[in-house]
């Protein structure tokens, strides 16, 4: 179940929260929504889910348009939704917030009891399944929260910062659930802070501050960036500390070559043609390589320059 | 509109409140409470020799008690009425509900449905002791059991369910506009004036309480502002304004 967006967007009086959103969500595809606070990504993802209308634009889900009124219960019955408050009920059990939910979504009694047991059992909740949701940690919470929205098995999963403030082990679980989601080939449209998480589990990536600045994968994102700029970084990692002879070589084919132990930062215009050069600067010199890598621009570089470009 | 749906949120909500002790205590003590209380009035009066009722004064008086009921009726419901949306929103458990595939009447039907029963069954409850003391306790005075009469079917069957609907809807109005439980539960105990207000016009002889067809009729007044009232909680509640407003 893709998504589908067209000029989509959502005013607040005078504020424009996001500001015409085009995008394209691929069936099976998670896609991780980048942005900084007040991005418009929540905004983005309340108008998708029906939650809240939109000021102009269009946007799709499967065979059913937003904002049509007929068609807002069909598509909420599509999605599930991890909220950025998880908004459990505190004073019932695990078992009974997940059994509210599978009732509101028309999960037959057999199937609700079954995804209930698999999701509390998945995500480690089943031992824990008559405690009040109350006393439950935040880790515990969020995973809660993640089964309330798979519990009527939805095509297409919305997770709002399903990481934010959770401690790195509790963080960790629930991205390792992310990617089990992804091989059942579920479509997941994941909004995130955290550009490590976007990296190591999203397809694709879209970069939003209030309008959407790019999108592609991460690996397309880092080389444009890269692309752009007048130099390059070559890694070299030496068996041995750099000798003098090794560094007045490397010299002659680059002004700015920096050691650091066995490391060797050499900056040069286009490594993928200048390296060979570089080894054999190296090896003439009498050095020896363990590993020559091209260090591109990370994600992380991306997003700055990225949403710095558009605040300025 | 599917019921269905309306009371698998009722179903939760009881579930919730039984957890919620300030609720349930606020429930259970006054209507009990009330009727003991009138009963040790009555008796009190009936020992004192200065004051001593006569039996025509007691069958006056029994009915406009029996009022008081109906008045409770218009404030018991508040704690848990004035939870019903704003409670939601408290607990940011509102987002995830309103992203379920129910409507917002299947909700409100719902959260009305919670906040009425429960007030119900204790206010019969709680009539039914004082009808039970008070027959106990009059009845060697005045020579019969005075209640249940068709007056008395007409208040606690028919008067009462309205005037607790009334209440309950003008709170979840209430509720569904404001943004902390206590703001609703203030503003919620202020639907206890128009009935306190019949209680005065009846003991002003303005309006005789008593009287049949008085009754059906302020029943049918009130029905129909309950109908408009609901009509009125839906035009209020409006999901975007509670998700995106309130903090």
């Amino acid at each position: 179940m893709g998504i589908e967006t067209e000029g989509l967007t959502r005013k607040f009086g005078n504020l424009t929260a996001v500001d015409g959103l085009t995008l394209s969500v691929n069936d099976g595809e998670v896609f991780g929504f980048l942005g900084p606070n007040g991005a418009g990504k929540t905004t983005t993802v309340r108008m998708l889910c029906c939650l809240i209308s939109k000021t102009s634009g269009e946007a799709r889900i499967g065979d059913y348009e937003i904002g049509r009124s007929e068609d807002a219960l069909k598509i909420r019955r599509l999605i599930g939704l991890v909220p950025d408050n998880v908004g459990l009920y505190e004073d019932l059990s695990a078992y009974d917030n997940l059994d509210f939910y599978g009732k509101l979504y028309d999960c037959a009694e057999t199937q609700r009891k079954e995804n209930i047991q698999r999701f509390l059992t998945l995500l480690g909740l089943w031992e824990k399944r008559d405690v009040l949701a109350g006393t439950f940690s935040k880790g515990m919470k969020q995973k809660l929260a993640i089964a309330r929205a798979l519990i009527h098995e939805p095509k297409l999963l919305f997770m709002d910062e399903p990481t934010a403030n959770l401690d790195p082990e509790s963080a960790k679980t629930v991205r390792d659930f992310i990617l089990e989601l992804k091989k059942e080939k579920r479509t997941i449209f994941l909004n995130t802070h955290n550009l490590d998480e976007a990296q190591r589990i999203c397809d694709r990536i879209g970069i939003l501050s209030t309008k959407l600045i790019t999108t592609g994968t991460p690996q397309e994102l880092e080389r444009a960036l890269s692309s752009g700029e007048s130099t390059r970084k070559t890694v070299v990692l030496l068996q041995e500390q750099a000798t003098d002879v090794v560094l007045a070589g490397l010299r002659q084919l680059s002004g700015n070559v920096t050691p650091e132990g066995n490391k060797l930062t050499i900056e040069l215009k286009d490594p993928e043609k200048e390296n060979a050069a570089v080894i054999e600067a190296i090896t003439k010199a009498g050095g020896h390589i363990q590993s020559v890598t091209i260090a591109g621009a990370s994600l992380e570089d991306v997003y700055l320059k990225l949403v710095r470009e558009r605040e300025s | 509109m599917r019921l269905s749906k309306s009371w698998i949120i009722a179903a939760k909500d009881f579930k919730t409140y039984r957890k919620k002790k300030n609720i349930i205590s606020a429930l259970l003590v006054t209507p009990f409470l009330v009727a003991v209380l009138i009963t040790a009035v009555i008796s009190y009066i009936g020992t004192r020799n200065s004051a001593r009722t006569s039996p025509a004064e007691l069958v006056l008086l029994l009915p406009a008690f029996l009022f008081v009921y109906v008045i409770l009726a218009a404030y018991i419901a508040t704690p848990i009425s004035s939870y019903t949306i704003v409670g939601e929103k408290v607990e940011k458990s509102l987002e995830p509900l309103l992203a379920t595939p129910t409507t917002d009447s299947e909700i409100l039907l719902g959260k009305g449905v919670a906040a009425f029963l429960p007030p119900l069954a204790v206010l019969w409850g709680g009539s039914t002791l004082f009808m039970i003391l008070m027959d106990l306790t009059t009845e060697s005075k005045i020579g019969y059991y005075y209640f249940p009469d068709w007056n008395t079917a007409l208040v606690l069957l028919l008067l009462l369910p309205v005037a607790l609907l009334m209440s309950v809807m003008v709170n979840i109005i209430i509720s569904s506009r404001v943004t902390d439980v206590r703001t609703g539960q203030q503003l919620g105990a202020l639907t206890i004036i128009p009935f306190a207000g019949l209680y005065l016009a009846g003991e002003l002889n303005l309006i005789d309480l008593g009287n049949t067809s008085n009754l059906l009729i302020v029943v049918a007044v009130l029905i129909v502002v309950d109908i408009l009232l609901f009509f009125v909680s839906r035009a209020t509640f409006r999901r975007e304004e509670i998700l995106t407003k309130w903090k």
